[in-house]
């Protein structure tokens, strides 16, 4: 049959199937190869709330978006063009974001009565037209897969489980990749099993060789490499970055990492990669609850080590006496969150960035402390480990700000070498600062205070969570003190302007009509959006905020030289009230909360709108 | 040899005393505590910097102010989850937990019975006084039903904890109980704590004698110390009594008490710290002193046991881990599996 090529320059698919359908890994191993290939690319899983959701129904729907071009990519995209649905339930719940005329990649055996039922559908919607605005490729995966395997003595439930690499076959075929990346992995993964091994890539080679073999006639498409800056590259998710930005920080201070935590959705992640990397001096500890996780985390703090809990909304809620402490203690700490939707137990495989707020002011008194935030899943590499360095550096817990979408997307990260990275200089204190006697709340020119260990001889103290007296730290309720202290510390916190770098403006002018100034997860799509904006001939700009307490100093200038200031956030305009306040400009907002991130359209709409 | 080994003066309890005024009730139980914890840690031989004082919150929590040692006053109820985290990171401290009945037992309860379980090499000190004394006098987790407090003026309607009890069902590996009143006994205590490797947990009744003032009495003073208490040494028999002239004896798991005229010191019961069940039995001794036929109060080393502490555990690993892959390179680590070149 003859099939013809078409070049295209990005696509989105969309892999959805029941959770046990392996969606999840179908996509990763697409991404892997788009990635040897050159695409540049961005993904994002969409997993269900629930572990064990019943087979078949929506509820039990897992998805995987991929994104890839042969243009820079930004985003897992907005609508697919391509969506595999493996049952009925996946077609019902994904439908929606495909684009018109996009193309559904079904399996047949996915569309039975039982799936039907399931999936609450009433009529096969393969069969009664309802489809007929998209393209439908329909295949009987089930089974070919157990025709292709009818001899190899499995049993049909083993058989049916390779089934997902018979559609990863098929578009590799139609995409026209090589099946060799996800050969070797099944080599590796499957080494101990080889009729398993053999099954499974026996059923990726049939998936190929369906697509030359079928009679309908479907087209193939090129999709070239991406102009990417030269270099080697891996594929980084946000909560990996962020453990390799720890194991980073260990390094390149010396100090042995204590990271104590409770297991949390998105942010256990985390946990699952640092615990596995032990002789890189890394100490994981699972605590008893969000409370002893971070409390054993000043603990380990005092005593030396490089200190990090972690946890999303509720578990840094609880986390919030503590972080006091910690901020009274002057002790450096580093508190991640990676935020999902709120309030209460919320949406907790969904994300939000409704947490900037409680980050700034989650803590009785005034408590203040640093806080950055990552806006890409590499980027979390880069301010994790500039959270450690600001820590230590001041002398300060610093909160850092990750989401779920960072957290769970994807995306090619040109990493660095431990040569490329900052020292994280680290001075205990040894000998006694005032005289006769050691004064642990006497400060540097940084406002920040020494860190004497115990073991030091000489430099016993004690410091506790009552206000301290300047200068040598012992209790004091004397009032002059109290608001000396409380300014102290918060000129202390401000003083880590100092050390970070001016914020840039991404991409446009350094002023004009308007400005898009995001932070966090939204940098993708304000970024596409921006782009396509510009190519409109519309005067915008966009910023992205890292640091969000303190601003980079130069934040309010950059912001007073644009007519107007667009603000899209994943809440009800928490940077936007911060912006308004301290720089006093009327910022506009664009505001979603629907649990996903925003779509560049949207954003772009917006920019449209507010250009006009 | 050519190392000159500079040995510092033997630590003195003069040694261990802050410049802080100490803000204790005159009378409080507390001061004894203080002097005996400063008079026992110079025969320990530890250099001063090698000790850590943590505690939560409440009266007794202000003890780290009073020691010259490393110290850290903490939020009530978490000492515990901090000293675990200190101890997990450096194994060669020496850290001791001050709390109180409400700071241990009712807001820090979780991490309390946790510390035990994971078994870290800590000492941790109760103050058991039954009340609460800085926030001027609500009744405890450990106050007696019915005890008449400004939050309970009809009387208490909670069941009170057996702290002692708690840390035997935690899996505590050493249990033990003294009293402020006991300077010789809670000395010893002390001691026996330190020695002990995992957590250490030493219940000491303390009087607050502006709340809860007498509440230990009948255990403290002279008049009925001796009838009411019951003072276990290892391999000693269970006997108590004005004129020790009463034993206790086990029926099957039954404790009884007998009178020495008619038994014999043979078939009394024998204290075996090491034996759980009958230091679980002799743990719930908790009876009202006011009743009829009650058994004495236990005092001294209920239970010890051997026992794998955290810290090692932890430690044990990354050795391990070391040892079977060598120092991680963050090079390799950096790099992951899977990467491709774009030139
Ligand atoms: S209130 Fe009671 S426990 Fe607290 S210091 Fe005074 S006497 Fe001691």
């Amino acid at each position: 049959m003859e099939n013809t090529t078409e070049v295209l320059e990005q696509v989105i698919i969309k892999f959805a199937g029941d959770s046990g359908d392996g969606m999840q890994l179908t996509g990763t191993q697409f991404t892997t190869t788009a990635a040897l290939l050159g695409n540049d690319l961005s993904t994002f899983p969409d997993f269900p709330a629930e572990i064990r959701a019943p087979i078949g129904t929506l509820a039990g729907v897992s998805g995987y978006q991929l994104h890839f071009g042969s243009v820079n990519i930004y985003t897992p995209g907005d609508t697919c063009d391509v969506l595999v649905a493996m049952n009925a339930a996946a077609l019902k719940a994904n439908i929606k974001g495909l684009k018109k005329g996009g193309t559904i990649i079904a399996n047949i055996d996915g569309f039975d009565p039982k799936n039907l039922r399931l999936a609450n559908v009433a009529v096969n919607p393969l069969d009664d037209n309802s489809l007929d605005g998209f393209r439908l490729i329909k295949i009987d995966v089930t089974k070919l897969t157990r025709a292709a395997l009818s001899e190899s003595g499995m049993g049909t439930k083993e058989i049916d489980r390779s089934k997902n690499m018979f559609v990863l076959g098929f578009l590799y075929w139609m995409y026209s990749r090589s099946l060799d990346a996800s050969i070797k992995f099944l080599t590796e993964k499957f080494s101990k099993k080889p009729e398993i091994l053999d099954a499974n890539i026996r059923i990726l080679k049939a998936g190929y060789a369906y697509g030359d073999t079928t009679e309908t006639i479907i087209t193939r498409y090129h999709i070239g490499a991406a102009p990417m800056k030269p270099g080697t590259y891996r594929s980084i998710m946000g909560n990996q970055a962020t453990a390799l930005g720890l194991i980073a920080a260990t390094q390149q201070s010396g100090l042995p990492m204590f990271y104590g935590t409770y297991p949390i959705t998105p942010a256990s992640d985390i946990l699952h990669e640092l615990a596995k990397y032990k002789n890189m001096n890394v100490r994981t500890f699972q605590a008893e609850d969000e409370i002893a996780a971070i409390c054993a985390t000043i603990g380990a703090a005092f005593g030396g080590a490089l200190a990090v809990t972690a946890s999303s909304g509720p578990g840094i809620a609880l986390k919030g006496e503590a972080m006091g402490l910690g901020v009274m203690l002057e002790m450096p700490l580093v508190i991640i969150n990676v935020q999902r939707g709120g309030p209460s137990t919320g949406l907790p495989t969904k994300t939000e960035q409704s947490d900037l707020l409680q980050a700034l002011h989650g803590r009785n008194g005034e408590a203040p402390m640093p806080i950055v935030a990552a806006c890409t899943p590499s980027d979390c590499f880069t301010m994790v480990l500039e959270a450690c360095r600001i820590a230590i550096e001041y002398m300060t817990p610093v909160m850092f700000l990750s989401d779920g979408y960072i957290a769970n997307g994807a995306e090619p990260w040109r990493f660095p070498t431990q040569a490329d990275l900052p020292k994280i200089k680290v001075d205990f204190a040894k000998d006694k600062n005032g005289g006769e006697k050691y004064l642990p709340y006497k400060r540097d020119d940084k406002l920040s205070r020494p860190w004497a260990i115990p073991g030091t001889p000489g430099l016993e103290h004690r410091i506790g969570g009552l206000e301290k007296q300047h200068e040598t730290g012992n209790i004091s309720y004397e009032s002059d003190n109290h608001e000396f202290m409380v300014r102290m510390r918060e000129a202390k916190v401000n003083k880590v302007a100092d050390s970070i770098p001016l914020q840039n403006i991404d991409n446009g002018n350094e002023s004009g009509k308007l400005l898009v100034l995001g932070w966090g997860s939204t940098y993708g799509a304000i970024k596409s959006a921006v782009i396509a904006a510009r190519a409109q001939g519309l005067d915008v700009s966009h910023a992205h905020v890292r640091y969000m307490k303190p601003f980079p100093k130069n934040l309010g200038s950059l912001v007073a030289g644009f007519d107007k200031v667009l603000i899209p956030e994943m809440n009800t305009g928490q940077l936007l009230g911060i912006i308004r306040n301290e720089f006093m400009i009327p910022a506009i907002g664009l505001n979603k909360i629907k649990g996903n991130p925003f779509s560049a359209t949207e954003i772009l709409n917006k920019i449209v709108e507010v250009s006009a | 040899m050519s190392d000159i080994m500079s040995i510092p003066a033997p630590l003195t309890s003069k040694d261990l005393v802050t410049d802080q005024d100490v803000r204790w009730c005159p009378g409080c139980g507390d001061y004894s505590i203080l002097k005996q914890v400063q008079t026992v840690l110079p025969e320990l031989g530890l250099p001063r910097e090698q000790i850590v004082f943590i505690s939560g919150i409440g009266c007794s929590s202000r003890f780290p102010y009073y020691m010259e040692t490393y110290g850290m006053h903490s939020i009530h109820g978490r000492a515990t989850a901090i000293a675990s985290g200190l101890k997990a990171t450096r194994p060669d401290l020496s850290v001791w937990i001050v709390t109180g009945d409400g700071d241990a037992t009712s807001i820090g309860g979780n991490h309390f019975i946790h510390l035990l379980r994971r078994n870290f090499d800590v000492n941790v000190l109760l103050f058991n006084n039954q009340i609460y004394g800085l926030t001027k006098g609500q009744y405890s987790p450990t106050s007696e039903e019915g005890k008449i407090t400004k939050s309970s003026p009809y009387g208490s309607v909670d069941h009170p904890f057996n702290p002692a009890a708690l840390a035997m069902g935690a899996d505590g590996t050493f249990i033990a109980r003294s009293m402020d009143r006991d300077p010789v006994h809670l000395k010893d205590m002390l001691r026996r704590a330190n020695a002990h490797k995992g957590t250490s947990f030493l219940e000491i009744y303390q009087n607050c004698n502006v709340f809860n003032d007498g509440a230990f009495e009948i255990f403290t003073e002279k008049s009925s110390k001796k009838q009411e208490t019951l003072m276990i040494e290892n391999g000693k028999p269970l006997i108590y009594g004005a004129n020790a002239e009463k034993g206790i004896k086990l029926d099957g798991f039954k404790p009884v008490i007998v009178e020495l005229v008619n038994t014999s010191a043979n078939d009394l019961w024998i204290h075996d710290e090491t034996d759980r069940v009958k230091a679980g039995i002799l743990a719930r001794f908790f009876d009202d002193p006011s009743k009829a036929d009650h058994f004495p109060r236990p005092f001294g080393v209920f239970y010890t046991e051997n026992r794998a502490c955290y810290e090692d555990g932890m430690n044990q690993q990354v050795a391990d881990l070391i040892a079977k892959k060598g120092q991680g390179s963050l090079d390799a680590l950096l790099r992951g599996r899977d990467t491709w070149e774009i030139v």
